[in-house]
């Protein structure tokens, strides 16, 4: 089991919608986030283009965040999920500065948070609340050992491309172009 | 530690390129605010119990559910899948709703405005008893001394219809919302001249099968209209073509295929064009247009002249991109939408405009048809027993000489100011206000009128949740309780299948907050009114209501939303050209308008020269952000956290001219003379034509009660004082404004 999400920029209208349905459904502090927008604009008036993208924890097969973390709490579960072990982390942040997404932040209660791809829903078969929530249901998640799952099947027809390959982390947020 | 980035990074592509609104977060945990206390890890939904409401964050009212944990906490609101508004997803407001009800500026308890011996005065905290008194008192004082007539009320969202019902009780005709004369009225009353019907909301727009979509203006994606937002991406999985016409790169104009970047205020000659083209291509649904339509004849002849070169000429649009995108739409028709936009005040002849956009789908086919316009039908609920409304003597209309605004279909808010400030012929002006959940100092353009208005007022009542800035002006202030605490009317919109949704409380009010009913309920009652609300709880009501259509309140309660059948199987009424009468003078569809030109107006579309911005100015064009709903979000944690102020937007070439840098404080300027009160972050980007600006509105807010909205961002609303009067439906022109820039703060107090 491999999960892994895809963003589908041809469709996202950059309304940060899936940043307050992470933000309500996993308690993230006001002034935090897990998931966030980036808009980038390129040309000169009047030949524009802009590529919209949601992102979040690319939660890397080759994980460098896991690899730095001293206590072991920055993990690999089932899945390929990675996850940060609350009361393992004593928030020294070596995780932050080595992932090259900038997924992570100091949470104020003293560890290091990020995207969890809703691992309490996703174990109940439901997608993660930011997928779920999205009006233009832009984003789409699944097993990619799974040829059925909505991720599979769009990676399969349409073209994509992943941030920072040269990272050498194989990252599993895809994002559709 | 690294700086980590902002919820909402612009860049622009290459290397080296600044990252905009990149902010440090602290370390410090009691900055930290949690939406639930203390309890920092996700529930699963088993452990939450749900209960049905509809959003009130706009006017879409997509219908969900709010969930509430074991400690009562309100944890998240979802969508209803069996929703056509939201097909179970919320928009970020939708899901933000939630920071309404935890907002710490919340109005809490009732205030009355009091003076001091010096002369300052202040907002007393009062019981509910006091201010109800207090109020009841004001009105039956102009009652008795005015008539009954002298009261208006303003109102926008769904809780003002029960003062709509308590004003008409009272015998005043004066209930108006800005929704109207500042939105989408130009576009009603176009509609309804050349088909006889309006466009409604939700907006009777077949997107979802459309095989072509032009937005005029619209801003769809960034005007979060949920079930658009929707169905345009829908339209772009289906491979629907996109024509955006927008002076400014708008998102929806980043997911077209054309993008027409138009010269502001010249969108009449690219329709006429586009008529041209269509009918002297003849390209046109010829049997639509034979069998349906009036004035054929003198529209050909009509647009004869206004061949694209023509146009190229007014709107800087090349004349092959013309005719390209109307062969575009042309070879989808009749599945193809020109949009008729929503908040399309702009230039004062703007029921001109939507009429050539009605016209344009006429000669498209489009009308009544899969993938234009569908006819929407709704549940009509009876209305619950209460006496006849009196009959008022005069109303808002009199302010005006007879025979003005004949075309009128609701009231004009900024009719109502005009029949607030007393003049000479005027036989009894307006005296008391009452404001219900809208900011009229950000929703009316033109403030110093309002302004004047108001302080010709014996009293203003203002009902909200939230200190926003109308708020300062009030004698009486009635906290309401959020829409997330409270039960409002059944919605009843209209929608491909006729559906109902109920709204139900999910928490106690807060503080000593009071739902609507509960509101309107007591003063009806000390004013006598009692019988017009002849209930105990709004329970009643709804359940009355809901049993006379076979469903009941304990129904509703378990799903939240309800879908009937239609009454007719009439969805594409003119699909295989069946025989109708529209509702209009002739009975067909007027390409040219027997109604406006009787009433003295151009039958046909002009295009008429609009004023230019004079040197180092700029067109000031406004419009939404996705996360926020006019000014009413801006303090809202949940939401501001994604956008905490708007900016103005500045081609780099006029940056350059100015010197003034990406990320820069300024301040603006209006041509006569307005200054913005708090200085606004430029944004210098590629996405503006170099001869306007541009600026989200609903910021710039002057109540410091707004703790996070207060003083940022500067107000649209403030800048728009000249407004360009449409004289076929009284709408606010309100894109006829230019600014400067001020680099230095400017001589006056900034009011701080």
């Amino acid at each position: 089991m491999r999960y892994a999400m895809a963003v589908d920029t041809k469709k996202c209208v950059g309304c940060g919608d899936c940043v307050v349905a992470c933000q309500t459904e996993n308690n993230v502090p006001h002034g935090y986030c897990r998931d966030w927008i980036v808009e980038n604009v390129a040309g000169t008036y009047p030949k524009l283009e802009i590529e919209l993208r949601s992102e979040r924890c690319n939660h890397c097969e080759n994980a460098p965040c896991v690899r730095c973390c001293p206590t072991g709490a920055s993990h690999i579960v089932d899945g390929g999920i990675v996850l940060v072990t609350h009361d393992e982390c004593i928030g020294c942040g070596a995780c932050i500065e080595s992932c090259p997404y900038d997924a992570r932040y100091p949470h104020p209660e003293g560890y290091v948070d990020k995207c969890t791809f809703c691992v309490h829903r996703v174990k109940d078969g439901e997608n993660p609340a930011c997928v779920d929530v999205c009006p233009t249901s832009c984003l789409h998640f699944g097993d990619l050992d799974d040829p059925n799952s909505d991720v599979s099947k769009v990676l399969k027809n349409r073209k994509w491309k992943v941030l920072a390959p040269e990272a050498g982390t194989n990252p599993q947020l895809y994002f559709l172009t | 530690m690294k700086t980590r980035r902002d919820f909402i990074k612009i860049t622009a592509a290459g290397a080296g390129a600044a990252a905009l609104g990149l902010h440090a977060l602290s370390w410090d945990s009691a900055t930290a605010q949690f939406i639930a206390n203390g309890d920092t890890s996700p529930v699963s939904d088993e452990e939450l119990t749900n209960y049905p409401t509809y959003c009130e964050v706009c006017f879409w009212k997509c219908a969900g559910f709010t969930y509430v944990d074991k400690k009562g906490n309100i944890r998240k609101i979802i969508g209803n899948k069996d929703d056509p508004h939201s097909n179970g997803r919320f928009c970020p407001r939708g899901t933000g709703g939630v920071g309404m009800y935890y907002d710490e500026d919340r109005l809490q308890t009732p205030l009355i405005r009091e003076t001091k011996a010096d002369g300052t005065q202040y907002f007393r905290k009062a019981s509910w008893d006091e201010a109800l008194n207090l109020v009841a008192e004001k009105m039956n004082k102009l009652r008795l001394e005015h008539g009954p007539e002298c009261l208006a009320l303003f109102s926008h969202g769904t809780g003002g219809k029960h003062f709509t019902h308590l004003v008409k009780a009272f015998g005043s005709p004066n209930i108006t919302a800005p929704s109207f004369a500042q939105c989408r009225g130009p576009r009603e009353v176009a509609f309804t001249a050349t088909y006889g019907e309006d466009v409604m909301s939700p907006e009777r727009t077949d997107i979802r099968d459309t095989k072509c979509l032009v937005l005029i203006g619209s801003h769809l994606g960034e005007n979060m209209h949920n079930g658009q937002v929707q169905e345009m991406s829908e339209a772009i999985d289906n491979g629907a073509t996109i024509i955006t016409v927008d002076p400014r790169f708008s998102t929806a104009a980043s997911k077209s295929k054309y993008w027409l970047p138009i010269k502001p205020a010249t969108d009449i000659a690219l329709l006429m064009a586009w008529a041209h083209v269509l009918i002297y291509e003849e390209l046109y649904d010829k049997d639509y247009v034979e069998k349906y339509t009036f004035g054929f004849k003198e529209l050909k002849e009509h647009v004869k002249s206004m061949t694209p070169e023509w146009a190229y000429g007014i709107t800087t649009i090349d004349p092959n991109v013309i005719r390209d995108t109307a062969r575009e739409m042309a070879a989808a028709s009749p599945a193809v939408l020109v949009h008729p936009g929503r908040h399309v005040t702009w230039y004062g002849d703007d029921t001109q405009r939507s009429r050539a956009i009605a016209i344009l789908n006429a000669l498209l086919g489009s009308w009544g048809r899969r993938g234009g316009f569908y006819n929407p039908e709704k549940v009509h609920l009876p209305k619950y027993p209460s006496p006849p409304y009196p009959k008022p003597k005069r109303s808002w209309k009199d302010a005006y000489p007879p025979g003005k605004y004949n075309l009128v279909s609701e009231v004009l808010s900024t009719g109502i100011c005009d029949a607030t400030i007393p003049n000479a012929d005027l036989d009894c002006h307006l005296r008391g206000w009452i404001v219900y959940g809208t900011n009229l100092m950000a929703s009316l353009p033109d403030q110093k009128k309002t302004l004047e208005a108001i302080s010709n007022l014996d009293f203003l009542v203002v009902i909200d949740t939230m200190p926003m800035d109308i708020v300062q002006l009030a004698d009486v202030v009635l906290p309401e309780c959020t829409y997330l605490e409270r039960y409002d009317p059944i919605r009843t919109s209209p929608h491909r299948e006729p559906y109902i949704a109920l709204r139900m409380p999910a928490a106690e009010p807060k503080h000593e907050t009071k739902p609507g009913w509960w509101i309107a309920k007591e003063l009806a009652k000390r004013l006598g009114l009692g019988d017009y609300f002849n209930y105990e709880n709004y329970e009643d009501v709804l359940d009355w209501q809901l049993k006379k259509v076979g469903s009941s309140l304990e129904e509703m309660k378990r799903i939240g939303v309800k879908k009937f059948n239609r009454e007719f199987d009439d969805l594409y009424f003119l699909q295989n050209l069946e025989d109708f009468e529209f509702n209009t003078n002739t009975g067909k569809i007027e390409l040219y308008s027997t109604e406006l030109e009787m009433e003295g107006f151009d039958p046909i579309p002009k295009y008429t020269h609009h004023e230019e911005p004079a040197d180092g100015y700029y067109r000031l064009n406004y419009g939404r952000a996705p996360m926020h709903t006019f000014s009413r979000t801006s303090n809202n944690h949940n939401l501001w956290d994604l956008m905490k102020e708007n900016s103005v937007w500045i081609n780099p070439k006029v940056a350059k001219l100015w010197d003034i840098e990406n990320g820069q404080l300024i301040w603006l300027k209006n041509q006569d003379g307005v200054v913005t009160d708090f200085p606004v972050k430029a944004r210098v980007t590629e996405r503006i034509r170099w001869d306007s600006v541009y600026l989200v509105h609903g910021f710039g807010h002057t109540n410091k009660k707004l703790t996070r909205a207060y003083g940022h961002g500067a107000s649209d609303s403030n800048l728009v004082s000249k407004v360009h009067m449409d004289p076929i439906m009284g709408g606010t022109g309100m894109r006829g404004n230019f600014v400067t820039f001020l680099k230095e703060k400017p001589g006056k107090e900034v009011n701080a």
